[in-house]
C-alpha cells in the first residue's frame, strides 16, 4: 500500500438514538482512490456511518476524518470535499433534470453550469428527459440524475448509501459502470450496499458493519480465506461473499 | 464567505419561486378566500355593519391583506416540510454552501409570493371601490408594515416546517392565524363587542395593524396604533426566529 493518507478514517466511532445504541466503536479507513463497501443488513447503521461523514449528524465519541479533515473540527472543509448520493434520491420534483443539476452546479459556483449539466445529462442518457420536470421520472431516472447531481464539481470522495436499491438488473449494472468509472478517474468511492453480489463487483476492499461493529474487512481473497479451509475444499467453485458473510456473522454471539 | 451567502441565497430563491409559479393554483387558492371574504363582507354584511365609514371597502382592504398573508405563509410551512422529506433540504446540508441559504430561500419567496397575492387582492378591492389618496411614503409605510407582518409569520411557518412530521402539521398552524382578523378591528368596530371579546380584539396583535395601516390609507394621524403594531410584529419575528433555529439545529448536526 501506499503511504498516501487514507481519503476516509474512522475511529472508535459510537452513535446511539436514545437508547438504542447503533455504532458501538466502528473503525475502518479507505485508501484515496479505492471503492469502499460498506456491507450490512438492514438496520445495521450504515447510513448513520454515511451522515456523520458527511458531516450531517454528530457521532458520541470517536473520530472520522474525510480527505484529512476531521468531521466536527472541519466541518465546512469536508463538505467541499465530498458529495453525498443518500439512501433515497433528493431531487427536485417540480423542477425539470436540468434544472436540477444547473442548480448543484450554481452552489457549487462551477464555470458554466449549463454546460457541465448538459455534459451530465448525456453521460447519463437523460438528454431527452432534461425539459421533463423530475416528477414525471421513473426510479432509475430519478437515481441517476440523484448520481449525476453528486458528481457536479468533481469531489474527491462520493458516498454513495445503498445506490442501486430498487433499481431493475439493467439499472443497476449502468450505476456499476458510472461508480466503476468514478474510481478510474481517481475519486474515492464510499458506497454502502445490502447486496453481497454489488460489494463483491466493485469494490476494492469490503468491511461488514454488523451489531454495532465492523466484524470484517479485507479485500474480497482477505474475506474468502475466512471460510473454513475444508467447506473451501468440499465446494470447487470460489466461496462467495454470501457464503462468508453468513458464516462470519454465525459466528458473533448475538 | 459572504458572496456565497448572497449568491447561495439567490439559487435557493429562484428555486423556491419556481416552486410557486409552477403551482399557480396555490396562489390562487391563497388569494380566493379572501377575495370571498371581502365579496361577502361588502355586499352581504356590508350594508348592515356601522363601522362609520362612508367607504366599506376602504375598511375591509387592511384585514383583508392580512387574511392573504396569514393563509399564504401555510404554503411556505409546506414547501419546508416537503424539502425536508424529500431529502433534498440534507443533500444541500452535505454541500459546501452558506447553510443558512436553504432557510433563507424559503423566507424571501414567502415574502415575495405573499407579496404578490396582496397586491392581486389590492387590485381587486380597486374593482370594489378602495379609494386613497395615500402618498408614497404612505404605501411605502403600508408595504413595510405587511413585509414586517409577513416575515414574523413566515418564521413561525418555518417552526411548523421543521418541526412537523406531516404535511397537516406544516400547514394546519396557519388556521387560527386567518382567524384572528374576525377577532380585531378588521371587519367591525371593537366598540361593538362584549367585554371579554372586545377586552381580546383590542390587545392583539392584528387590530393594532389594521387601524394603523387604515389611518396611513384615510391620511390621519397613526397615534401609538403604528408603534404597538410594529411592536407586536418585531417581538413575533424574534421569538419565533429564535424558536426556529432552536429546532434548527436540533434537526441539524
Ligand atoms: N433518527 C433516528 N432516530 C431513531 N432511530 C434511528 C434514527 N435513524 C436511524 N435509526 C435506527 O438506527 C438503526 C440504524 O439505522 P441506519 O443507520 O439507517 O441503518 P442502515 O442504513 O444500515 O439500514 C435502525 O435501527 C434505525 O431504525
Ligand atoms: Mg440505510
Amino acid at each position: 500500500m501506499s503511504t498516501a493518507p487514507p481519503a476516509v478514517h474512522v475511529s472508535g466511532l459510537h452513535k446511539s438514538y436514545g437508547k438504542l445504541e447503533v455504532l458501538k466503536g466502528v473503525d475502518f479507513s479507505v485508501a484515496a482512490g479505492s471503492i469502499f463497501a460498506l456491507l450490512g443488513s438492514n438496520g445495521a447503521g450504515k447510513t448513520t456511518v454515511v451522515r456523520i461523514l458527511s458531516t450531517l449528524l454528530k457521532p458520541d465519541s470517536g473520530t472520522a476524518g474525510v480527505a484529512g479533515f476531521d468531521v466536527l473540527a472541519q466541518p465546512e472543509r469536508v463538505r467541499a470535499s465530498i458529495s453525498l448520493t443518500g439512501q433515497f434520491a433528493a431531487v427536485d420534483a417540480i423542477l425539470t433534470g436540468r434544472e436540477n443539476l444547473v442548480m448543484v452546479a450554481r452552489l457549487r459556483q462551477v464555470k458554466n453550469p449549463g454546460q457541465v449539466a448538459d455534459d451530465l445529462l448525456r453521460r447519463f442518457g437523460l438528454t431527452d428527459a432534461a425539459g421533463r420536470r423530475v416528477a414525471t421520472y421513473s426510479g432509475g431516472m430519478r437515481r441517476r440524475l440523484d448520481i449525476a447531481m453528486s458528481l457536479i464539481g468533481d469531489p474527491p470522495v462520493i458516498f454513495l448509501d445503498e445506490p442501486t436499491t430498487g433499481l431493475d438488473p439493467e439499472g443497476r449494472i449502468e450505476v456499476w459502470k458510472e461508480i466503476q468509472g468514478l474510481a478510474d478517474s481517481g475519486t474515492t468511492v464510499l458506497l454502502t450496499t445490502q447486496y453481497l453480489e454489488e460489494a463483491e463487483k466493485l469494490a476494492d476492499r469490503i468491511a461488514i458493519l454488523h451489531q454495532g461493529t465492523i466484524i470484517v474487512s479485507g479485500t474480497l481473497a482477505d474475506l474468502r480465506k475466512l471460510l473454513p479451509a475444508a467447506k473451501a475444499e468440499l465446494v470447487e467453485r470460489q466461496p462467495t461473499l454470501e457464503e462468508i458473510f453468513l458464516a462470519v456473522v454465525k459466528k458473533e454471539p448475538s | 464567505m459572504s458572496t456565497h451567502v448572497i449568491s447561495n441565497t439567490g439559487v435557493m430563491l429562484g428555486r423556491s419561486i419556481r416552486h410557486v409559479t409552477r403551482s399557480m393554483d396555490t396562489v390562487i387558492t391563497v388569494t380566493i378566500m379572501p377575495i370571498a371574504f371581502m365579496l361577502l363582507f361588502r355586499y352581504v354584511f356590508g350594508g348592515a355593519i356601522q363601522a362609520g365609514t362612508a367607504n366599506y371597502t376602504n375598511y375591509l382592504m387592511p384585514g383583508i391583506a392580512l387574511i392573504a398573508i396569514a393563509s399564504g405563509i401555510s404554503y411556505t410551512g409546506f414547501r419546508l416540510f416537503n424539502d425536508m422529506q424529500s431529502g433534498i433540504f440534507e443533500r444541500f446540508h452535505s454541500m459546501p454552501i452558506a447553510r443558512s441559504s436553504v432557510l433563507w430561500g424559503h423566507v424571501l419567496t414567502s415574502v415575495v409570493s405573499n407579496a404578490i397575492s396582496v397586491v392581486v387582492i389590492f387590485a381587486v378591492g380597486l374593482l370594489m371601490g378602495f379609494r386613497t389618496s395615500a402618498g408614497v411614503l404612505a404605501w411605502l409605510a403600508v408595504a413595510a408594515i405587511l413585509t414586517l407582518f409577513t416575515l414574523s409569520l413566515t418564521w413561525v411557518a418555518m417552526i411548523a416546517g421543521l418541526a412537523a412530521s406531516s404535511t397537516d402539521g406544516a400547514t394546519a398552524f396557519s388556521y387560527p392565524l386567518v382567524f384572528l382578523p374576525f377577532l380585531s378591528s378588521a371587519f367591525v368596530p371593537t366598540a361593538t363587542m362584549p367585554g371579554p371579546v372586545r377586552a381580546f380584539a383590542e390587545n392583539q396583535p392584528v387590530t393594532s395593524i389594521v387601524n394603523a395601516i387604515r389611518a396611513l390609507f384615510e391620511q390621519q394621524p397613526v397615534g401609538s396604533d403604528i408603534w404597538i403594531a410594529l411592536g407586536w410584529c418585531v417581538g413575533i419575528l424574534v421569538v419565533a426566529y429564535a424558536f426556529a433555529m432552536r429546532v434548527y439545529r436540533r434537526k441539524i448536526a
